[in-house]
């Protein structure tokens, strides 16, 4: 059973990787965009981190944010813990090393290198939120 | 155990009624010295601290008063320009007063019709058909809950992300607005609710959840 639905890393967006990007990651840049207004708004008290996760009857949605502006979002089932974790991780042991010191990778462009997407796989499949599932 | 806020958005996304229960008010003094080692700026008719957070004054706190004299826009109560008094050196050392910026009315109104999309494009973007809305949207700050009714009527309560048994207490929420909000004639539907007898039994159970939990409401 595929529990990791989709997962997305954007820079922060310019009109020609816009161009790019499926309707859908747009839609979803969208919503993520308006919901960190909204929570710092509604927010009682000084947020730090901000916005998290949501929740809805099928998935879940988990956010990260890097001080750069850089989002990593991941979409599981309602059970999984620690998913916040693995996207910390995706983004120090998988991201930083096989694309931000990659020079052959633009930032800003969308990352076409093999080498990361099978990274990414490999990351994925060997967390224990994905093996527990598959078991 | 804090419950922070309800807030009811009618079927079209309007806001019909909202309540703040335990909004902590986050306020400092300081004294400062020439020259402010902050950056301010004017924002949507407030001051707002921008840059060089300190002693629990954060960035985006609104600068509320001058040595003790509150501040309108960005004026002083004798009509002089804020910004014009504090690059004078002969003003200091200041008192100024910061607080984190409270959500008006209109503020509420403008938030509670943005969920709206938000709840729809969550439904939307699902991996698995037939989902719903967000049900909890958590921040490091607080947790919200939102439930809505097969009527399209949406409860939401913003609570400490520590709280348990939000959803009951939805449940009852919703039971509270059937018994005392549509049972009442003066009440016409998607029009915001003014019911004393809501108000004051929402009042009596977010007091009893805050204290006692969700055991027994």
């Amino acid at each position: 059973k595929k529990q990791m639905a989709h997962s997305t890393t954007q820079s922060p967006i310019e009109k020609a990787t816009l161009y790019v990007l499926s309707s859908e990651a747009k839609l979803m840049y969208g919503m993520l965009f308006s919901i960190k207004s909204f929570v710092s708004k509604i927010s009682p008290l000084d947020p730090k981190e901000g916005f998290l996760y949501y929740k809805t009857s099928k998935y879940t949605l988990h956010y990260l944010e890097t001080p750069s502006g850089l989002k990593f979002v991941l979409n599981t089932d309602n059970v999984t813990q620690n998913a916040r974790e693995l996207l910390q991780q995706l983004y120090r042991e998988v991201y930083l090393e096989y694309v931000v010191k990659n020079p052959l990778c633009q930032l800003n462009e969308p990352i076409q290198s093999e080498l990361f997407k099978l990274k990414v796989d490999e990351l994925f499949k060997k967390s224990p939120l994905f093996l527990s599932r598959s078991i | 155990m804090v419950i922070y806020g309800v807030y009811i958005v009618s079927k079209s996304g309007g806001l019909i009624f909202n309540h703040d229960h335990n909004v902590p008010r986050i306020e400092n003094e300081r004294t400062f010295n020439f020259p402010l080692d902050l950056k301010l700026n004017y924002e949507n008719k407030k001051i707002v601290v921008s840059f060089g957070q300190k002693d629990g004054i954060n960035v985006g706190h609104v600068l509320t008063a001058v040595n003790g004299g509150p501040v309108v826009g960005r004026e002083l109560e004798n009509g002089r320009d804020v910004f014009e008094f504090l690059e004078q050196a002969e003003n200091f050392p200041i008192s100024l007063r910061f607080s984190r910026a409270r959500m008006t009315t209109n503020e509420k109104i403008f938030l509670a019709s943005m969920f709206y999309p938000l709840f729809a494009i969550a439904s939307q973007l699902s991996p698995e058909p037939r989902c719903s809305g967000i049900e909890i949207l958590e921040a490091d700050t607080f947790r919200l809950h939102c439930y809505q009714t097969l009527t399209g009527i949406k409860f939401i309560v913003v609570a400490e992300p520590t709280q348990s048994g939000i959803e009951i207490l939805l449940k009852r929420v919703y039971e509270l607005y059937a018994d005392y909000a549509l049972k009442n004639p003066f009440y016409s539907l998607e029009m915001p609710i003014r019911c004393e007898l809501f108000e004051t039994n929402l009042q009596n159970l977010l007091e009893n959840v805050e204290k006692s939990g969700t055991s027994n409401v």
